[in-house]
């Protein structure tokens, strides 16, 4: 394990990030969060993009990690963030692992199609209930961490990037590990030919069965740390379809070659999504919409591919296109 | 007796706006096999044109009436600039590439798409009230109604109509029709299969624009007027089956009975049924309630 490149990588890109989130302004502290957060999501779809498996429905999950935290730090008297966040995460897993049941045996756009449908279910749900907040969501108190509150509000999500980061080296080192794996290299196995992987004695619905559990794991904990560095969570932004469209965005943006390149592709989303609604407001689904199409046509490795390409060597594991 | 016959009233008039909505949806799959997103642009394209020109021809004299003609117009025009546009520019590039990369295309173009209306007709709604305000209301199961509104259902019946004849009775139909059954021995009996792509696109683009377009005039059209029908139409055709008209229009129905019921008897459901439907028929017939059993080709 730590003979692995990225791994190393990865593990120096903590240390230093660690040390940079002391330093740096508040404002670069909540980009680096939300940006964190997103990462995680989208390290799970990426798992099922390598199989050419595209879900518009995470916000499904995304969501509901982040109205699970919300609704018990509302209802109940947790505060901890470790408990909600636990929580959260387990809630998306068990949802996930149900419903993996059935979507395991669809492919191409009905796999997309059906957990839309899914997703849209939380949405109408969520957005026809007073209690769980309807269109206007809620807001939430700032956590505190092993019984330890912060008073000052910064000190509070300097705290939250910390474990935030930690949390995200752990995901991207498992799901490394994972796609070292023989399980895990059935994933581009499966993307080429799935009855050549049936004949070698593999169960192709189990794994991607396990990929959508993972990916639902990743979406649950993702989407629990952006409700507690937001401070609040809404349908519209969280749920609805157009979310589950941006992380989609993101996985594509970020390309398929390594398990660094979702922070990578969501910190540009963030930076992108700043700017862009303080320079020219009307012009961000343009920059984004545009940005889709670039990547489609001329860019199918994403953001890793430009990221290597100006390094100069080759992304660890082997970096899959998006073919034909 | 009068809320059973609002419900099925109300519940008809929403199922003709779905059925108009979805029904180039459900061709452009059908021929292309393409799940365009960008259907829902059609749609806010045709308000928007429809609503501008509609308020330009009130402040300029013409009568109330003339809207009507506006709003065929609009749908033509639309689904021609765009349609072409997007066939030629676009997609004619992605037929090869796999489906779900097609997909994310046109969840691109609909993106970019949406910026561009901003950019064209400005953030401020538009109200074209003129059409529905000279058509009045009537009274039905106690209550009034619009006139407009019920004109929905003359307009989806038109429309029904129209795509059975062609299918059925004209030899552009049948060419359709055998590309819908089988692209490749169409193309292998020397059928123009670019040719048949654009026509189809370009109607389907028509048909999503004229649903936009007509609706106009029954609301404030505004920014974020395409994100709703795209999961709605979505629905629609999943429902029925993807690639069928007689599905849409069984699919069109479901969701718009479906709807009404809910609306009437539990508010709260409203959007939830309409999703539970969609996913029961994805989980037990994931064809659609409608779409022939589908050979598996080696």
């Amino acid at each position: 394990m730590l003979r692995d490149r990225t791994v190393q990588g990865l593990t120096i890109a903590l240390i230093a990030l660690l040390v940079i989130s002391f330093f740096v302004p508040s404002w670069i502290v909540n980009q680096m969060l939300f940006a964190s957060a997103r990462a995680i999501v989208v390290i799970g779809l990426m798992v099922l993009w390598r199989t050419r498996l595209v879900s518009f429905g995470h916000a499904l999950y995304f969501g509901l990690g982040a109205y699970t935290v919300a609704m018990l730090s509302r209802y109940t008297p947790v505060t901890d963030a470790f408990l909600l966040l636990g929580a959260a995460a387990a809630l998306a897993t068990l949802l996930g692992f149900l419903i993996g049941f059935i979507v395991r045996r669809y492919r191409d756009i009905f796999f997309a199609m059906l957990n839309l449908a899914f997703s849209m279910i939380l949405y109408g749900i969520l957005v026809k209930t007073e209690a769980l907040g309807s269109t206007d969501g809620f807001t939430i108190a700032a956590p505190t961490f092993f019984g330890f509150a912060f008073e000052d509000a910064q000190e509070g999500k300097l705290a939250l990037l910390c474990v935030l980061l930690v949390v995200g080296w752990a995901v991207a080192v498992g799901v490394q590990m994972y796609l070292q794996s023989t399980l895990g290299r059935l994933t581009t196995a499966i993307r080429d030919n799935e009855i050549r992987v049936e004949y070698l004695g593999y169960s192709v619905e189990r794994a991607i069965h396990i990929k959508y559990v993972l990916s639902t794991l990743l979406a649950g904990i993702g989407g629990g740390f952006m409700a507690l560095a937001l401070g609040q969570v809404d349908p519209d932004s969280m749920v609805n379809w157009t979310a589950s469209g941006e992380l989609v965005f993101v996985t594509i943006l970020s390309g398929p070659g390594s398990v660094a390149a979702p922070f990578i592709g969501s910190f540009v989303f963030e930076i992108l999504r700043t700017y862009a609604f303080e320079w020219m407001p009307h012009a961000w689904q343009m920059i984004v919409g545009g940005t889709l199409l670039i990547i489609i046509f001329f860019m199918p490795g994403g953001m890793w591919a430009l990221v290597t390409r100006l390094v100069g060597r080759r992304g660890a594991g082997g970096a899959p296109g998006m073919g034909h | 007796m009068d809320t059973a016959i609002t419900i099925l009233l109300d519940g008809l008039v929403f199922s003709s706006y779905l059925f108009i909505v979805s029904v180039g949806l459900t061709i452009i799959f059908g021929v292309m096999k393409i799940l365009n997103v960008t259907h829902g642009s059609f749609y806010a394209w045709g308000a928007y044109t429809a609503a501008f020109l509609i308020g330009v021809a009130a402040n300029a004299g013409w009568p109330d009436w003339a809207g009507f003609g506006i709003i065929f117009f609009s749908a033509i025009v639309v689904g021609l600039v765009l349609g072409l546009i997007l066939e030629r520019g676009i997609l004619q590039f992605m037929y090869h590439r796999d489906e779900v990369l097609i997909v994310l295309a046109t969840f691109g173009t609909f993106l970019v798409l949406e910026d561009v209306i901003l950019l064209v007709f400005g953030v401020n709604p538009y109200f074209a009230f003129q059409p529905m305000a000279l058509l009045g209301s009537v009274q039905l199961g106690g209550i009034a109604r619009d006139t407009y509104g019920l004109t929905l259902i003359g307009l989806a019946v038109v429309v029904a109509a129209a795509c059975w004849l062609t299918l059925k009775r004209t030899r552009w139909g049948k060419l359709l029709s055998a590309v819908i059954y089988d692209r490749e021995v169409s193309v292998a009996m020397g059928l123009n299969v670019t040719r048949v792509y654009i026509v189809t696109f370009t109607l389907g683009a028509m048909f999503g624009a004229l649903g936009g377009a007509y609706i106009a005039p029954t609301v404030s059209v505004a920014p974020g007027f395409g994100i709703d029908v795209i999961v709605l139409s979505f629905a629609v055709v999943v429902i029925g089956g993807m690639g069928s008209v007689p599905g849409a229009m069984i699919g069109a129905l479901a969701v718009g009975l479906v709807r009404a019921l809910a609306v009437h008897k539990f508010p709260q459901f409203e959007l939830f049924v309409i999703y539970a439907v969609m996913a029961t028929v994805l989980v037990f017939r994931p064809e659609g309630l409608f779409a022939p059993v589908k050979v598996r080709k080696i």
